[in-house]
């Protein structure tokens, strides 16, 4: 199973970045391997529709549980049509989410933001 | 003739120049191209207003013959697509640009019409009152600013263009038409700055122009100087006047409502068409 997470650094230590769309990085633990990826985002700088350019790259990864902090509807829309389950991340480095996540400790995200649609980012 | 009244923030008094210009020049047009929040109607109070809505083409899949290539969703700029075992499509995000109906090999994707907002035309007086209005959400103005220029009278009586304000491609596409600019600018740094702004984007256009100086105090105005420095023709000044700004906040056009608003702006608008004239000499 792979587990993705928005990340500021390309670090364990970092922390969960705030945006899922416009985060720089996501990192991709493989549990059966064990082996961490750090993957640029290629959707940080987009114009527009970064959360859906960003689901997509989470997909196309081949992620089944997706942690964040929050996700926009249209993000939430992609994730969802790909049966990827997301879980709320709290506030603490990545390490200490994996840990609370493997312990069954994280919640379900629920509230789907309505997107920021451009005023991010002008 | 197309005179564009535009600013690089909002606020400066576009509207307050453009309305003004349009009732003083009495047989005149007025279009609103501040598609995301149109207020020219609100001075004008049109009557007989009939509404046309505008259309814009999204992409509709045909499942049965898309191949999930995915070639349209790496093309698309704008992340309107995903392929998630089938094409998706975000219609609020679409910006009508039809490359991936052009791009798909199995033509899978056909056009179907999406309401983005409307145009209604009225008249004031003597002025035709025109104003695009974008639906809330909807990615851009640009195919309702379209609409509005085309549907502009096209006889040789004077249309302002109300313009939104800042230099984006909604502007670019209100201007793109116009025979002659008129920027208005506030007497401050930030002022110059905006100001600066458009200048830039008019000057590439190879647009003629000329400044109103609005909200004009007494001592130093950085835009004077920047025109001054630049070589820009000041086509007027409008002091910092509360009337004024009652009579404005009020939605009553300050030209219909008090005299001396009404050879304010007459002068305004001579200066204006003395300008035009001579830049079509000029430039023919």
């Amino acid at each position: 199973m792979k587990i993705a997470i928005p990340t500021d650094d390309q670090s364990m230590e970092s922390n969960v970045c705030q945006s899922f769309g416009r985060t720089p990085y996501f990192m991709i633990f493989d549990t059966k391997s064990k082996e961490t990826i750090f993957l640029d985002n290629s959707a940080a700088a987009s114009q527009g529709g970064a959360g859906i350019k960003a689901a997509q790259t989470i997909v196309d990864s081949r992620v089944s549980v997706l942690i964040t902090p929050r996700c926009g509807e249209n993000a939430a829309e992609v994730i969802k049509a790909a049966n990827i389950k997301m879980y709320k991340s709290i506030n603490d480095s990545i390490l200490n989410n994996f840990i609370a996540f493997s312990e069954g400790k994280l919640s379900p995200l629920e509230e789907i933001h309505p997107g920021f649609h451009g005023s991010e980012g002008k | 003739m197309r005179i564009a009244v535009l600013s690089g923030k909002g606020g400066t008094g576009k509207t307050l120049v453009a309305v003004n210009l349009a009732a003083v020049a009495e047989e005149a047009g007025y279009i609103d191209c501040d598609v995301e929040e149109p207020n020219g109607y609100l001075f004008f109070k049109p009557e007989h207003v009939r509404t046309e809505k505008v259309c814009i083409k999204i992409p509709l899949v045909d499942e049965k013959l898309c191949n999930g290539c995915r070639k349209c969703v790496d093309f698309c700029k704008f992340n309107a697509l995903a392929y998630i075992k089938k094409l998706m499509v975000f219609d609020e995000v679409c910006h009508s640009c039809g490359g991936c109906m052009l791009l798909c090999p199995t033509k899978a994707l056909k056009e179907k019409d999406k309401i983005i907002g409307e145009v209604q035309r009225g008249i004031s007086d003597k002025v035709a009152v025109i104003t695009g209005i974008l639906n809330t959400g909807e990615a851009s103005g640009v195919p309702i600013i379209k609409k509005l220029l085309k549907s502009g009278d096209e006889d040789a009586k004077l249309t302002f263009i109300d313009c939104p304000p800042g230099s984006a491609c909604i502007v670019m596409e209100s201007i793109k038409d116009a025979d002659y600019c008129i920027l208005v600018a506030e007497p401050t740094l930030f002022g110059v700055h905006n100001l600066n702004m458009v200048y830039e984007l008019v000057k590439l256009f190879k647009k003629p122009l000329g400044v109103v100086l609005n909200k004009c105090l007494e001592g130093e105005n950085p835009a004077e100087e920047f025109c001054r420095e630049k070589g820009i023709k000041i086509l007027g000044r409008i002091s910092f006047d509360k009337g004024l700004g009652m009579v404005n906040a009020n939605a009553l056009i300050a030209a219909r409502e008090d005299i001396k608003y009404r050879e304010l702006f007459s002068f305004l608008l001579a200066t204006v068409t003395e300008e035009v004239r001579d830049e079509t000499v000029i430039n023919p």
